[in-house]
């Protein structure tokens, strides 16, 4: 488990520095993901290996993590009282676009490149 | 007696045990109604939690200082999201062309479509400000609000809100949009739902749940690179 939080918490350490020094508007641990990601397919990483087990206990509770932050709606309760139409409407409207956007385009793109392939 | 209240109120110990309860309660809820998309442990824990520290007259400020425990492994968690995608990296042959474009065609929606209709409804400039980065996961969407001159902490609770909707009605709406490759669903739901969503996807299907992560991971890169922009158009 040392072993496992040690790669974790390493891949965002550097993560963290690199975007600092770079200047980059990225949030350090996708710099750190895309890092742990490398070295995985870099060892060969088994599924029994400590990072994987540590990550995986961690994953499991990834929703545990968000909850401090979603407290915060006590912090605005006026505000998303005063404004509710326009925010909720902004929050659906635009959730259920983009999902829509996304899915069809990525599922579209696929059947066309498969298509293209065996044509 | 006196004692005991004064080191209860300074101690991180309460609101952390507190916390962690009323997660546990939304994990044993969802067992219990056999996944139930409303019984999503995020949201069964927000609602408890904030009635509690509204019901002990709790400032949100100490509650989040004294929870900053928790919200640390954050980071790590967002790096352990390579995990999954190893196991899955077979899968995203072909995929990676179609993923990219979607990715940045769900950024430039979620951005346009948050500002426009805060401002349909009657919102103000700041408001359509504070809600165009809420598709990003929380570091991201306060880093995007700062940068827009909006309101941060209130970006932040924008993002959480589109991920509980993601948790709680992402699948169902992903169904009804008849989209049925594993690999697109997680794609998806990760681009507007961020770690949120990506948490309900881990928990029903591996697949999924990778490809929201990685959605996740480049909804941020491509938001955040796209916004400048996306802010002459829409905040001049």
């Amino acid at each position: 488990m040392i072993v496992g939080l040690l790669w974790l918490l390493g891949c965002q350490l550097v993560g963290e520095v690199v975007v600092r020094l770079l200047d980059v508007p990225v949030p350090g641990p996708v710099i750190g993901l895309v890092l742990l990601w490398a070295v995985l397919t870099w060892r060969r990483t088994p599924d029994d290996a400590p990072v994987v087990r540590t990550g995986d206990a961690l994953l499991k509770h990834l929703q545990l993590l968000f909850v401090p932050a979603g407290v915060g709606v006590i912090a605005f309760g006026s505000t998303l009282r005063d404004d509710a139409v326009p925010l909720s409407l902004a929050l659906v409207g635009s959730w259920v676009a983009a999902l829509a956007v996304v899915g069809w385009s990525v599922a579209l793109l696929l059947r066309r490149a498969r298509s293209g392939g065996e044509g | 007696m006196t004692d005991a209240l004064a080191w209860l109120r300074d101690s991180p110990l309460l609101m952390l045990t507190v916390t962690i309860g009323a997660y546990h309660l939304g994990c044993r809820l969802r067992e219990h109604t056999g996944g139930h998309p409303v019984a999503q442990p995020v949201l069964v824990a927000i609602v408890m939690v904030a009635a509690t520290v509204l019901a002990l007259d709790v400032d949100y400020v100490d509650y989040r200082a004294d929870t900053e425990l928790i919200a640390f492994w954050l980071g790590p968690a967002t790096v352990a999201l390579a995990i999954p995608l190893h196991r899955q990296a077979a899968r995203l042959r072909g995929l990676v062309a179609p993923m990219l474009v979607g990715i940045t065609l769900g950024a430039i929606v979620s951005v346009t479509t948050a500002a426009l209709l805060v401002r349909l409804a009657g919102g103000d400039d700041l408001l359509a400000r504070t809600a165009a980065p809420k598709a990003t996961t929380t570091p991201v969407a306060i880093g995007l609000a700062e940068s827009l001159d909006a309101i941060a902490p209130l970006a932040a609770v924008l993002a959480i809100l589109a991920g509980v909707l993601g948790a709680v009605a992402g699948p169902t709406v992903l169904t009804l949009l008849r989209i049925r490759d594993p690999r697109v669903r997680g794609l998806a739901l990760g681009s507007v739902s961020h770690g949120i969503g990506t948490g309900r996807l881990l928990h029903d299907d591996e697949t999924q749940g990778a490809f929201s992560g990685l959605a996740m991971g480049l909804t941020a890169l491509a938001t955040s690179a796209l916004m400048p922009l996306l802010a002459l158009v829409l905040f001049p």
